[in-house]
């Protein structure tokens, strides 16, 4: 269990997700591009949502980084990129990279040797085109605020030699910002760095995304940033986008087609609901309807946080359990039964009103519980991660 | 022992002509070592090996070519002579280009490396930021690859100042038009004037080493670069 996901009005933001799925409402970010590599042939097309973090997920090489750059106009695809009424790319159409109203934050710290930290953040604030950004009507963003937000006000006056890997990438990160982007888009920005600067970092991103209305497209191949950061979520193999949705469902769908063997689970969103001192729990309202209680973790009262439940800590049992351990336990309808990657396991997809969840037991014990589509059962949850 | 006047004349049209060339080859070296580094162009590995053809032919092989190329039988010579410029050849002006050409790869190879070495990715980051391409060059690429440049002008140059056969070839040996030090040093010892010989070749001893620690003066604190 580590950090908790501060979000505002999670319950309306989730309340939209639902409604909004299985595709975002225009105009957000709409694309159809086509390229050939040596590796992959790179075919995607997409829509994804004016607000929240789309994260692009799959395994290196999957073509998610090539993608990004597309989208940047770092790299030639043929096809079309439209950011809302903007046309960024269109059959000989093409508008170069700077002057997309677009900030990338690239996987290594790209910060110019040649200037301080605070010579690169006025790189950035210097080149802000302020017509560009009085007709988008977009708030600004301040200058001190990113500075504080990210804590690198003891690194301005320093070279980037001088400064650590998270720092460096928090310039770079506030950098970005400062260019008053319309969008965001993050090329694995933690995968350069170790373990505990990734910790250092992620609460950062979290803030960013929290406090500030940008859209963001980010490109990871680690589950936990997609636990912690995700909205939307593209996975991408091969060249190809094979599945994209909400998290929630995306992660909640059994064909997920990215194996993520013992990762395989959801990501729920609530609120701290109540709180037992005696105890040291926290109870988590999920969707306005389900209780989890949880090890506290001294949120406050109200805190939306963000829980991972894997699917092998859920188990089903046909009727409620009194004289168990477990303390969560909901009423679910069975959707749908999948065989896992061992032919022995299988992965049960079942929903709790509108949240899915997925469970993991052997094929037997679907067997032995009768299962089947529709049979409404009781769902025990053994552990859920704040993440 | 003193230096004469005509010694005087050769020093300073030396001058004159290498910071000329200097100055014309950053310009034009820059585009083509940028498109060297950045083009995926079949044609790279061919305009890669003219540029550096003078590196290896011989000064009066080449020195040759440009005289009948700029005669005025030559393809040059015709087209000065069509825009009223004469013929080149055993000019100040012949004498530039032919230094030009001489000494190109001197520049853009150091450039070329430079660019190479700082990669795509500033570049990148810059246009990201918006910077526009020419912006970037100023404010980006240039910075960050100056040592590159630097190294570049210099070699520049000290190869415009030390050639001869070139010069032999193209500008013959007028005083005051094309009669540089390396060429009055030779008429020095053809007149067995070596006191004069010496002086000059001294100076030239000494402006090269100079040079040469310039340059290595340069190269000292290149390093420590992550662009990864």
């Amino acid at each position: 269990m580590d950090l908790i996901m501060p979000m505002s009005s999670v319950a309306a933001a989730s309340r939209e997700q639902r409604l909004s799925r299985p595709s975002p409402s225009a105009p957000g970010l709409s694309l159809a591009l086509q390229l050939q590599r040596a590796e992959f042939c790179l075919d995607v097309k997409l829509n994804l949502p004016a607000q929240g973090v789309s994260v692009l997920f799959g395994h290196s090489g999957s073509g998610k980084t090539t993608l990004l750059r597309c989208l940047a106009g770092l790299e030639r695809a043929d096809g079309e990129v439209k950011f809302g009424e903007q046309i960024w790319q269109q059959g000989r159409q093409w508008l170069p990279t700077h002057k997309r109203p677009l900030a990338y934050v690239f996987q290594e710290a790209s910060l110019f040797e040649h200037l301080t930290a605070r010579g690169n953040l006025d790189f950035a604030i210097k080149r802000v085109n302020q017509r560009q950004l009085q007709n988008s009507g977009k708030p600004l963003l301040v200058e001190d605020d990113i500075i504080e937000m990210l804590g690198i006000g003891h690194t301005l006056k320093r070279y980037p030699q001088q400064l650590s890997g998270g720092e460096r990438q928090r310039v770079a990160i506030a950098r970005a910002l400062l260019s008053q982007p319309s969008l965001l888009l993050m090329d694995e920005p933690l995968a350069s760095l170790d373990e505990q600067r990734k910790q250092e970092i992620l609460p950062y991103l979290e803030r960013l995304k929290s406090g500030l209305a940008l859209p963001v497209v980010y490109v990871t191949h680690s589950i936990q940033e997609v636990a912690r950061l995700a909205d939307y979520l593209v996975a991408m193999d091969q060249g190809q986008a094979v599945a994209h949705g909400t998290l929630a469902e995306t992660l909640a769908d059994p064909h997920f087609p990215l194996q993520l063997g013992e990762e395989a689970g959801v990501v729920l969103e609530g609120v701290i609901e109540q709180r037992d001192s005696q105890w040291q729990l926290a109870c988590i309202r999920v969707a306005e309807q389900h209780d989890i209680w949880l090890r506290d973790n001294d949120k406050p009262l109200g805190a939306a946080i963000r829980a991972r439940i894997l699917a092998r800590d859920v188990s089903l049992s046909n009727s409620r359990h009194e004289d168990t351990s477990i303390l969560n336990a909901w009423p679910v309808v069975v959707e749908s039964i999948h065989t896992d990657k061992h032919e022995g396991l299988a992965l049960v997809r079942v929903r709790a009103g509108d949240t899915p969840l997925l469970s993991r037991m052997t094929r037997r014990s679907v067997d032995h519980l009768q299962l089947h589509p529709g049979k409404q059962v009781w769902a025990q949850v053994k552990s859920a991660a704040l993440v | 022992m003193e230096l004469s006047e005509a010694d005087f004349t050769a020093i300073w049209l030396t001058l004159e002509l290498a910071s000329l060339v200097t100055l014309i080859l950053l310009v034009i070296s820059t585009p083509i070592a940028l498109w060297l580094v950045r083009s995926n162009s079949r044609a790279r590995p061919f305009i890669n090996a003219v540029v550096a053809l003078p590196l290896v032919l011989p000064p009066s092989v080449l020195g040759f070519y440009l005289l009948i190329a700029m005669g005025p039988h030559g393809p040059l010579g015709k087209f000065t002579e069509s825009i009223g410029l004469g013929t080149l050849p055993f000019t100040f002006a012949g004498l530039v280009v032919a230094s030009v050409i001489y000494s190109l790869p001197f520049v853009v190879q150091p450039i070329q490396n430079a660019l190479a070495a700082l990669g795509n990715r500033p570049a990148e980051v810059a246009a990201t930021l918006g910077a526009s391409p020419l912006d970037t060059f100023f404010r980006v690429t240039l910075p960050l690859a100056r040592s590159g440049f630097l190294t570049a002008a210099v070699l520049g140059f000290a190869h415009t100042v030390g050639e001869f056969g070139v010069v032999l070839m193209i500008g013959g040996n007028i005083p005051d038009e094309t009669r540089v030090i390396s060429l009055q040093i030779y008429d020095h010892v053809e007149a067995l004037d070596y006191t004069q010989a010496h002086i000059l070749s001294a100076l030239m001893v000494g402006f090269s080493f100079v040079v040469l620690l310039l340059l290595y003066g340069i190269r000292q604190p290149a390093g420590g670069r992550s662009w990864t």
